[in-house]
């Protein structure tokens, strides 16, 4: 095991190239936009999948689950509840953690093995800047953009399922979501989304920047990317909900 | 003028570099050769500081290259243009975006970066595929591109890693006389790595030989082509025992 001393200067070193990547805004800045398009709206329509599937079958499962028990109106407060707090972000942010993660470790885990992050170096680019700053800060911005829209599309279809498949109406059911609504839910939901983009950004960039031996090593980073992601998403899941609740 | 002071570099147990020490004189054309794994990509990584040495160093005009500031590091690299061996070319961008990457970071005026794009895609008569992109052009073509990318910053040093290998002998032959020609006309010092003995005698004004991660054997063309060390003439001559 390595020491405590050794642990403090690698975290040191790496803060330190973190500022100095992060410092460099005319490197990442014009690649912005760009890495916004491609993993937060190109994101969308997946994560758009999920949602309606979930808030058709929330609003089934709760029905089950109050019928005869408690008044109708608290499907909407369920449907909303669990969105918002925990369906909508960790859903996305697995989905995401697929698409974007592979997609970051792959294309940076080939640049690595084909030289291309060797030739940056030598015509004076830093990586950290050119490649990573702009796909971490992509991610941590889009990931809440994605997850709210998620959420606004599976409370809407835990409603409509609501009113057409169950016997309630919409009266009924925005009176259950209004309910035990606070607008931390929402904001909660957002952070935890932005913190999944960032870890499944920048583990996808250091898997990609560690890969070597050719083809294989890229579908090996690739793989680790992604799971190492879906690991930290519920890691971090589980440790707002013990500071933030 | 490049010097190898007694480079040490090992890989996890593997021992890669053992001593490496070597002059490479100003104005000249120094070629390397060696077997494929022994090393010589990794001796080219060190001179600009993409790799760190275990002990010993290397020294580019008098300066440690290891123990440049980030700042120090980046200047050295303006002068030395780096040819990789598979080009290592941006393959998002075309041919002429990728010549204009480095330019793009020096503060040079938008017509000179423009023309200076131009004069290097001309050198190595790319100028007609100047808008391809990498996966439309040949091997060939792509290891050209690369060589302006480098040549388009104006180096004092060029480095090329392996630029004949996997060319047909015919474009190795144009190969060679690119890269004469780039030294003539742009006056660059440079540093060859290469385990095409043909190219090596074409284009070399010494020759060194790395096994086992030193240099076994320095000298003009003639000199190595005259040699009684078993293991150079084995090398040479290409044979298998
Ligand atoms: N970054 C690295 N990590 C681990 N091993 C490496 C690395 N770079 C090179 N090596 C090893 O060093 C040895 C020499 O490699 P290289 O310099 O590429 O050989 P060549 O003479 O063919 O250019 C090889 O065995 C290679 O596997
Ligand atoms: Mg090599």
């Amino acid at each position: 095991m390595k020491s405590a001393r050794e642990i403090v200067s690698f975290i040191g070193g790496a803060a330190l190239r973190a500022w100095r990547s992060l410092r460099d805004v005319g490197t990442w800045s014009p690649l912005l936009v760009g890495q916004m398009r491609r993993l937060g709206v190109d994101s969308i329509p997946i994560a758009l999948f999920i949602a309606v599937f979930t808030g058709i079958v929330l609003a089934l499962l709760s029905s089950y689950i109050f019928t005869g028990t408690v008044p109708n109106y608290f499907v909407g407060a369920l449907v909303g509840k669990t969105i918002m707090l925990e369906l909508g972000p960790v859903l996305t942010g697995m989905a995401l953690a697929g698409r974007v993660g592979a997609n970051i470790a792959a294309e940076i885990g080939t640049m690595k093995v084909t030289e291309q992050v060797d030739a940056l170096e030598t015509l004076a680019y830093d990586p950290g800047s050119y490649l990573v700053v702009p796909r971490v800060l992509a991610a941590t911005v889009m990931f809440p953009v994605v997850t709210a829209l998620a959420i606004g599309v599976g409370v809407l279809t835990g409603w409509f399922t609501a009113i057409n498949l169950l016997d309630l109406t919409t009266l009924e059911f925005v009176k259950g979501l209004r309910m035990f609504y606070q607008f931390k839910d929402l904001w909660f939901g957002l952070i935890k989304a932005a913190s999944f983009g960032l870890v499944v950004a920048l583990t996808g960039c250091l898997r990609g920047l560690a890969t070597q031996n050719g083809a294989e090593g890229v579908g090996r980073e690739t793989t680790r990317a992604v799971v190492i992601g879906c690991e930290a998403i519920l890691a971090l899941d589980a440790f707002w909900a013990l500071v933030l609740l | 003028m490049i010097r190898f002071d007694n480079l040490h570099k090992r890989f996890g147990a593997k021992v890669v570099l053992d001593g490496f020490s070597l002059d490479v004189p100003d104005g000249a054309t120094t070629v390397l050769i060696g077997a494929s794994g022994s090393g010589k990509s990794v001796i080219l990584k060190h001179i600009v500081g993409l790799l760190q040495p275990d002990a010993g160093g290397v020294d580019v005009d008098g300066r440690r290259v290891d123990a440049l500031d980030t700042e120090e590091l980046v200047a050295l690299r303006r002068q030395i243009g780096y040819v990789f061996q598979s080009a290592a070319l941006f393959d998002s961008m075309t041919l002429a975006e990728n010549v204009r990457m480095g330019l793009a970071r020096q503060q040079l005026p938008e017509s000179e970066v423009a023309s200076r794009t131009a004069d290097a895609l001309a050198h190595v008569g790319l100028s007609d595929a100047a808008g391809r992109y990498p996966a439309e052009v040949s091997g060939g073509m792509r290891k050209r591109a690369g060589i302006a990318r480098a040549i388009a910053l104006r180096p004092r040093y060029i480095l090329w890693d392996e630029p004949t290998s996997g060319l047909d002998p015919v474009t190795s032959a144009t190969m060679d006389r690119l890269m004469r020609r780039t030294a003539a006309e742009l006056g660059t010092t440079s540093l060859v790595v290469t385990h095409d003995m043909r190219s090596a005698f074409a284009v070399g004004d010494r020759i060194a030989m790395l096994h086992e991660g030193r240099v076994r054997a320095v000298g003009t063309g003639e000199a190595m082509r005259a040699t009684s060390d078993p293991v150079v003439r084995q090398f040479i001559e290409g044979r298998p025992e």
